[in-house]
């Protein structure tokens, strides 16, 4: 039994199992106790309020925002969709952050050790906010694929990170972007983590309408947070 | 399937340049940090400061925390707060535990005041590589031992766990700060929320 309310409870079925054998950290680091039902109150109900005021300039263009002496390589892009709740609300006026690897899939953070080349002219880490109707859109680079240490022969598939706030703190959500018809997914245990037919969610969608010519491929990402329950019943 | 939410995805080992810029040294302006209140903010001063423990009880280096509470009126920054908000006061950090030697997460900020009958207390996300959904708990405080005993969320929590949700307060020459560790697995596992 969940104690949610006014927030609809976070969906189990989709969101993955703290402990997910398939990947590996999860086994000392994902709580094993069951999860106490809390029924929501004003210190759920609220949370930080990040507008259009903590976006710079250049946050949303990551082709541009840690420019040195030239473009940053690779397959320019550009990323857009709507944030919606779950009854498909869009969610206005919400912070939206997000990091990647470069096109070679390396990451610029110091404890990435993967031998690929690092790019003088791309950062990977960006923040845009929603409009009035839940819309976003940023540019970047499309990511790489990367090894990783989880099992023999381990790759990523090329993805996004996203991290979100929405309404209030119970809608937190980080999350992770990838791109359609990539071969890894089906071998990714984070992405195979999350529930089927939820999982799919995640995989971006080419779109020729968001695409710019002569310029960049677009990708339609739609992200959906909870919603709120519908009005209590009087039973 | 008809799902309708989109799944969580773990924060992984490299958010630091994005999420915690300024405090891990990436030429990327922060939106937010560990300093939650200026000196023009009214209230008593604190620092909360604790370890995230994985199951083996080793402090992990690549975690992130965020804690969202009230200001010491008790009321938050946000437009469902009906007594209106205090501009001044945010009440949201974000720290990382890759910086610290110790490899604690710090926050200084001011005591929240008291809450729709609750007992004072922060809401905090923890978030890691190896955690592929967030995980959100409570702090309480040591010295609000009669707020706690007829608080209601409190109440819901089996008596022999309730003590991984209280910050033990210790007097320093700096000043008042509280220690929480969070212990994501293991006989002492911090208790986590589903909100």
């Amino acid at each position: 039994m969940t104690a949610h309310g006014p927030f609809s409870p976070r969906d189990w079925a989709a969101h993955p199992p703290y402990v997910y054998p398939g990947y590996k950290s999860t086994g000392l680091r994902g709580p094993t106790q069951p999860l106490i039902p809390l029924k929501q109150t004003l210190s759920e109900l609220t949370g930080p309020v990040f507008g259009a005021e903590s976006v710079g300039p250049l946050d949303h263009d990551l082709t541009k925002n840690a420019r040195v002496n030239g473009e940053p390589l690779g397959e320019r892009i550009v990323v857009g969709g709507r944030v919606l709740d779950e009854d498909g609300t869009p969610v206005p006026n919400t912070l939206i952050e997000v990091w990647q690897a470069n096109a070679a899939g390396r990451y610029i953070h110091k404890n990435d050790q993967h031998d690929a080349p690092l790019d003088p002219n791309f950062r990977g880490s960006g923040r845009c906010v929603t409009d009035a109707d839940g819309w976003y859109r940023f540019y970047s680079i499309k990511p790489g694929a990367y090894p990783w240490g989880n099992h023999p022969n381990a790759w990523r598939p090329n993805h996004i990170h996203f991290s979100l706030f929405g309404p209030a703190f119970a809608t937190r959500l980080v999350t992770q972007m990838y791109f359609p018809g990539d071969p890894l997914l089906d071998l990714d245990p984070i992405y195979l983590g999350a529930g089927e037919g939820a999982r799919e969610l995640l995989i971006s969608n080419f779109d020729l309408d968001l695409t710019e010519e002569g310029f960049a491929l677009g990708y339609r990402f739609d992200i959906l947070l909870r919603g709120r329950d519908a009005t209590p019943s009087q039973e | 399937m008809g799902y309708k939410q989109s799944p969580s995805q773990t924060v992984g080992p490299y958010f630091a340049y994005a999420l915690t810029p300024e405090q891990y040294g990436y030429d990327f302006k922060a939106i937010t940090g560990n300093q939650l209140a200026d000196e023009t903010v009214e209230g008593e001063r604190i620092r909360i400061l604790g370890r995230v423990l994985d199951g083996a009880g080793s402090p992990v280096d690549d975690a992130m925390v965020e804690i969202w509470q009230a200001d010491a009126q008790g009321r938050y920054a946000h437009p469902a707060d009906p007594r209106g908000s205090n501009l001044a006061f945010r009440g949201f950090g974000r720290h990382g535990t890759g910086t610290d030697p110790e490899l604690r997460f710090i926050f200084d900020t001011v005591k929240p005041g008291a809450v729709e009958g609750q007992a004072p207390h922060i809401t905090m996300c923890v978030m890691a590589r190896g955690m592929l959904s967030h995980a959100f708990t409570r702090i309480y405080f040591s010295d609000e031992t009669e707020a706690n005993a007829t608080d209601p969320v409190l109440a819901t929590v089996p008596q022999d766990r309730r003590a991984t949700l209280i910050a033990r307060r210790e007097d320093t020459q700096a000043g008042i700060v509280y220690r929480f560790d969070v212990h994501l697995q293991g006989d002492d596992e911090t208790v986590f929320f589903d909100l």
